[in-house]
């Protein structure tokens, strides 16, 4: 009878705080499993003082390339590398940009096209999960579906625009509509491929537990698809960006797309890299959200 | 206790009591395998176990060995119910296996929880199946926790558990439904050496304490000695029963303190079994299909 905790509660290992932590016990040498091995144990050995110092190593070597890239883009103008013109010191283009947040100009761009965005990324969400379940969950469905599937998913989204704005013309709806057409696909895909690749063994193990089909699918196959699920749904969310930005940029109103062309055509120089730096921005909030969405919902994974 | 370590070839030692009547019985099983061909082989039919008959006592600990390839899993497979044999009948109190049921717990070599969910929770799978409601769930599956010897450990995930207490919880989990039959796939084969033995006598005291009857697979001879009442050994592919050896060591308080795998009577039951299973064996069979 084993009533030991092994050692795992490294500084990052969660809410559980153990009194135990250190009591190493016989059942301890199988406790080897690679994933908590390495680098918490590493932490919790070293202290408090050594992960203040990494944390400050790690900050730097990731801020570095941004200095320099940074430096870069202020310098050339004003050394006469570039021609200012073309391209204003980055001290220019962060007034602008201030200005363009103070006066809601951009807020008014970015809401514009966040709710084309989100709008069909949402759609995609809420009809191509169930649709891959289906495929991926029925043998027969996925034979026949898959390659196609293929094909069209390897068929860039902007080369349909024209298509799309012929058939929708140039409103809101044929920029929605791409945006689903591009978020459709990774989501589809990965739902099938997280359906039909659930280890065999718990699905073995749960029916050998007295678990129907339905109980099997929604308490084994449902839950193991979700990290591969979400995969295909961050994939999406990126794409959903891009083409968005793409479509905005052939024909448009506003948002994002329209606003750096529009800002280009009119010599706005400063104001055309402030739409670009914005995008940047957006892009990474995004996906930032979708990992944090992503860790909640497969915390049970060892990362 | 004397030293008689019977070997008997399998055809009469079918039932180790005639009167009472097999929990587990074989007849005659056969299971055969398509292997799918390709440019240079036809198709060819793989016989992974043939005619195997053998009776399992209700409350009885067997442990079945066999070269690699004997058709053990294939074997535990068929018990299951996850597959079917190809001819003969297998039986649990007389009733023959159709598919899964809860009669038949399983316990994995890989452990096969659900990684996201605890402990706890894994134990309670089987249980939410049968549509029990959720406290009485939560009851047996603590309950189940204990007698495994993981009480405090219910909120784990498979993950924070060592490879141990993993199997642990399979096997708490295959205990929850008080299935008739426990059957066991080489349960401890992936974990380290202290761990396996401290296991092995955990699995003796959990047998005691319920009076299940456990099917132990395992390609350990001295682990088939040292937990089985009998060891089933099986012969190489195709997988039969080539010998059945009852064992007869001190079990329980009498063992106290002492090293049963260095008793001299533990040396021979498991050289008997060694020479069992180095005996010259048939050739591997494969009938030909279209070829």
């Amino acid at each position: 009878m084993t009533t030991t905790i092994s050692r795992d509660a490294g500084p990052t290992a969660g809410p559980r705080t153990d009194p135990a932590t250190d009591a190493i016990g016989v059942d301890a040498p199988a406790f080897a499993d690679p994933p908590t091995l390495g680098r918490r144990n590493v932490l919790a050995v070293r202290g408090g003082s050594g992960r203040a110092r990494r944390t400050g190593l790690v900050v730097l070597r990731s801020s570095l390339a941004f200095v320099a890239f940074f430096a870069l883009w202020e310098l050339a103008p004003r050394l006469g590398w570039v021609d200012p013109v073309f391209l204003p010191p980055l001290s220019t283009v962060l007034a602008t940009f201030g200005g363009l947040v103070a006066d809601g100009t951009l807020a008014e761009q970015v809401g514009t096209s966040l709710v084309r965005a989100v709008s069909g990324f949402a759609i995609a969400v809420s009809f191509a999960i169930p649709a891959g379940v289906l495929i991926g969950w029925n043998d027969r469905a996925a034979q026949y579906l898959s390659p196609f599937l293929e094909v069209l998913r390897n068929t860039a989204a902007l080369a349909l625009l024209p298509v799309f704005i012929l058939v929708l013309g140039i409103g809101e709806t044929s920029k929605i509509a791409i945006v689903v057409y591009a978020c459709s696909f990774p989501i589809l895909l990965s739902t099938i491929t997280g359906v039909r690749t659930v280890d065999p063994l718990l699905v073995r193990s749960a029916r050998s537990l007295g678990l129907g089909r339905v109980a099997l699918f929604t308490k084994v196959v449902l839950p193991a698809a979700v990290p591969t699920v979400f995969t295909g749904v961050r994939m999406a969310a990126t794409a959903s960006i891009l083409v968005l930005i793409a479509a905005e940029m052939v024909g448009a109103k506003a948002g994002l797309g329209f606003y750096i062309t529009y800002t280009q055509f009119n010599f706005q120089i400063p104001e055309m890299y402030a739409g670009i730096l914005t995008i940047a921005l957006v892009g990474v909030a995004v996906n930032t959200l979708l990992v944090t969405v992503e860790r909640r919902l497969s915390r049970w994974r060892t990362a | 206790m004397t030293l008689t370590a019977a070997a008997a070839s399998a055809t009469d030692v079918l039932a180790p009591d005639a009167g009472a009547p097999a929990r587990l019985r074989f007849e005659h099983v056969r299971k055969e395998f398509t292997v799918r061909g390709d440019r240079r082989r036809a198709p060819s039919t793989l016989v992974a176990v043939d005619d195997l008959s053998l009776d399992v006592a209700a409350g009885e600990l067997v442990t079945v060995v066999g070269p690699s390839g004997c058709g053990k899993s294939t074997l535990l497979d068929l018990v299951a119910g996850l597959s079917t044999p190809t001819s003969g009948r297998i039986l649990v109190d007389g009733r023959e296996v159709t598919g899964p049921g809860l009669d038949r717990g399983i316990v994995f070599q890989q452990y096969a929880l659900l990684p996201w969910r605890s402990a706890q929770r894994n134990v309670e799978l089987g249980l939410e199946a049968r549509g029990l409601p959720a406290p009485e769930r939560r009851r047996v599956a603590r309950e189940k926790l204990e007698l495994v010897g993981l009480a405090g450990f219910e909120d784990r995930y498979p993950h924070e558990l060592s490879g141990g207490m993993k199997q642990r919880v399979a096997i708490a989990r295959a205990l929850a439904f008080d299935p008739e039959v426990l059957l066991m796939d080489e349960p401890f084969a992936a974990l380290d050496a202290q761990t396996r033995e401290q296991l092995q006598d955990e699995l003796l005291r959990i047998w005691r304490a319920t009076g299940k009857t456990i099917v132990f697979i395992t390609h350990g001879i001295e682990e088939a000695v040292y937990l089985g009442q009998r060891v089933v050994v099986l012969s190489g592919r195709p997988g039969r029963v080539r010998t059945v050896i009852d064992v007869d060591l001190p079990r329980g308080d009498e063992l106290a303190g002492t090293d049963l795998r260095t008793d001299p009577r533990f040396v021979a039951h498991r050289h008997t079994v060694w020479e069992a299973l180095h005996a010259p064996a048939g050739t591997p069979e494969r009938t030909g299909g279209a070829a």
